[in-house]
């Protein structure tokens, strides 16, 4: 049985989607391309949409549960949209050791905003990392994509701040 | 065809083209300096040296990691031997004024302090020195010699054999001869096999995987090939972390590198082995780490274990033989096969031979990488090179082996560093992470902090480490903010050794350490937590049995 499309599914000529094609041709469509091709997926798409996990299960002949226990069995992809700006704090050991839970606390009591959510305005989301590897620089985040060393909380409500007071029109 | 006469033309012309630059500026482009911003400062280097006219005598070039994170963005000025740290964009034309003349003192490291003078590079021996971006640099540094050499000169059981005699042990975690898994994969039987190279460094505090394959991708590549010829694969795959880009970019580039001059593919060096290597990212499991969750990665399905044996080098990826090795064992292999097996087993202790790369974290003054020969006294690693602990605070522990580790106090400082004197002080070399703890550190929240990330990346397939590790972490919270009793602390007790004893892989089967470790260095801070927790049980019996006749 195969998953019929969902009503609203991009087009399959989308441009995104030609990009999770293409991983997919690469690994001549064998079902052990399924991690790299959701990789490319939420490279295009910014998170895994149910109708993209659908068109990838038809395309690699998987069912749909295991592209979906695939899916979110790793803590890389996400299934939700994510806000227009990410703040990805470092939880791991030496992060924690010199204060990373002081930077999720005062983004809790600042913003409500906890590991894995958006704020209401789709401007910010917060997410946890279990270690990037930047472990000389802690505490550390990544900051729309780029590593910020040496974190205070004061810091990132700065920066979280700007980003809720920019591009709101 | 390359041979190695080919090899050699490249690297002359390159060290001569290098000897003809009077000034070569190392700017450190790896992760952790280019997050301080020192692809401007490069930029800046650039720009000042071609106003200043030195154009000619002047090179500016980007390198891999220096180590010492902490003093970044590092820049070295390669022949004169300085060392410039925590330089700012707006230093750039003072270090250039300032070639074949007395260097900025302002911005100067010392070379010479313990940090740099007390270590032994050998996996890092190119990291920092060459521009990873260029495989000519890494051939100009001895690169592929080993592999065009080995492959017409030795056969693949004498590759074994060599590997063997060294007494190189598995540098991920649990030290298993390097040699025996070689000759087991090559001993079986398949019309296909694979090698596979370990880099999901999910362990939190280490960074060394990471740090090779963003400076020096190329040693990986020639360490799998030959692992690939020993074994007899010719496919490899490098499982990667998702969340490390620039080592996933600097390895397709040098893949593709490697490709276009013969040094992958087919007949390498003219001879009939081929090996391909193709890049499979990782996408946040800490469990992935483990061989089996690893291999089921791979095949693109969810990383979870399956019971060994059969062992992945008798039935591996997709049933076939498998030969899986962490990034820093392949790192070593192009070196001992270029220096061979005695110069190796020369470095080291009797039974942890070479060297050991450790990630310096936590409450240390110098973060950063370092390699030093096994058996170093922890005392000396953390502090003549680590320099010790920042803001005159106490030392209280360093942890090591992450989550799978455990917490070694100040009494065992004097031991050696090896994989058997870590075991008997309860811990593990683990992949090499060291997190050093300063007397502020609560060690039942650090307990509760490790428990939490099992509990987290326990993939849920066995009962033991799923559940079991759920309970001893709300034991531990309980204990944390002063709920429990000593009835809660026996519970604990209790549950570590069944999931220790009953846990399906090795993440359930270790994850009681950092507990373990802690109650018995600690266990003076688990009682008087325990202690607050009774007088308050108490203080609530009290008041139950006081108002017996009021309440409703």
């Amino acid at each position: 049985m195969t998953p019929e499309p969902a009503k609203g599914a991009p087009a399959p000529k989308d441009n995104r989607w030609r990009l999770v094609e293409a991983t997919m041709r690469r690994h001549g469509h064998k079902s052990h391309a399924l991690i790299e091709a959701l990789h490319s997926a939420q490279e295009a798409y910014g998170f895994l949409e149910n109708d993209v996990l659908r068109m990838v299960a038809t395309e690699l002949r998987i069912p749909l549960s295991k592209v979906y226990g695939v899916a979110t069995f790793y803590n890389f992809f996400t299934l939700k949209p994510q806000g227009r700006h990410t703040c990805v704090v470092c939880t791991g050991t030496a992060c924690y050791i010199k204060g990373a839970d002081q930077i999720m606390n005062v983004l809790e009591k600042k913003f409500d905003l906890k590991s894995g959510t958006t704020s209401p305005d789709g401007q910010v989301s917060v997410l946890t990392a279990r270690c990037i590897g930047s472990c000389g620089l802690a505490p550390a985040a990544v900051l729309d994509g780029a590593v910020a060393a040496k974190l205070t909380p004061a810091q990132v409500v700065a920066k979280v701040e700007e980003w809720m007071s920019h591009d709101q029109h | 065809m390359i041979s190695i006469e080919d090899l050699s033309q490249i690297s002359q012309a390159e060290r001569e083209a290098r000897e003809a630059t009077a000034h070569q500026i190392n700017v450190c482009v790896a992760a952790s300096c280019l997050s301080l911003s020192s692809d401007k400062v490069k930029e800046e280097l650039e720009k000042a040296v071609e106003a200043k006219g030195k154009k000619d005598c002047c090179k500016v070039r980007g390198v891999g990691c220096m180590g010492l994170c902490a003093a970044g963005p590092l820049v070295a000025v390669e022949k004169e031997k300085v060392l410039y740290q925590g330089v700012t964009p707006e230093d750039a034309p003072a270090i250039v004024d300032a070639l074949g003349a007395e260097p900025v003192a302002r911005i100067q490291g010392d070379l010479e302090a313990p940090f740099f003078a007390r270590q032994q590079k050998i996996v890092l021996e190119n990291c920092g020195r060459i521009d990873p971006e260029r495989i000519e640099e890494y051939i100009a540094a001895d690169g592929y010699l080993a592999l065009v050499d080995t492959l017409t000169a030795m056969t693949p059981i004498g590759v074994v054999q060599q590997v063997t005699r060294s007494g190189l042990r598995g540098r991920g975690g649990a030290g298993y001869p390097t040699g025996l898994k070689w000759a087991t994969v090559n001993k079986s039987q398949g019309t296909r096999k694979f090698v596979i190279c370990n880099g999901d460094e999910g362990d939190p505090g280490a960074f060394m995987d990471r740090a090779v394959l963003e400076s020096d991708p190329h040693r990986i590549l020639e360490g799998m090939a030959l692992a690939g010829y020993a074994v007899g694969a010719s496919q490899g795959f490098v499982y990667v972390r998702a969340e490390y880009p620039l080592a996933i970019k600097r390895l397709k580039l040098a893949i593709k590198q490697a490709e276009k001059m013969g040094l992958l593919g087919a007949n390498i060096g003219g001879t009939t082995f081929s090996f391909n290597v193709d890049i499979r990212l990782g996408a946040g499991a800490f469990v992935c780490g483990e061989e089996t969750a690893l291999i089921a990665s791979v095949e693109g399905g969810r990383g979870t274990p399956r019971p060994r044996p059969p062992y992945p080098a008798e039935s591996g990826l997709w049933g076939y033989p498998t030969l899986i090795n962490n990034v820093e064992t392949l790192a070593n292999i192009p070196t001992i096969l270029r220096n061979g097996p005695e110069w190796f087993a020369k470095i080291g202790t009797a039974k942890s031979r070479g060297t050991k790369v450790f990630a310096l974290a936590g409450a240390i003054t110098n973060t950063g990488l370092i390699e030093v020969p096994m058996g170093m006294p922890l005392r000396e690693i953390i502090f003549d090179i680590g320099g010790g602990v920042p803001d005159g605070k106490a030392f209280k522990a360093v942890q090591t082996g992450g989550p799978s580790g455990g917490c070694i106090p100040a009494s065992g400082l004097d031991m050696p560093c090896d994989y058997e004197s870590l075991a008997r002080l309860g811990s593990i070399m683990g992949s090499g992470g060291m997190i050093v703890m300063d007397e502020t550190s609560s060690m039942v929240d650090v307990a509760k902090f490790f428990m939490e990330f099992c509990m987290d990346e326990s993939c849920g397939k066995c009962v033991p480490c799923r559940v079991g590790t759920a309970q001893m972490h709300e034991l531990l919270r309980q204990i944390s903010v002063g709920e429990a009793t000593a009835r809660e602390l026996a519970l604990l007790e209790h549950l570590c050794d069944v999931v220790k004893s009953t846990s399906l892989c090795g993440l359930g089967q270790s994850a009681p350490n950092p507990v373990l470790s802690t109650l018995h260095y600690f266990r003076e801070e688990y009682e008087a937590k325990i202690a607050a927790g009774e007088a308050d049980a108490a203080g609530h019996a009290a008041a139950d049995a006081a108002p017996a006749g009021g309440a409703a």
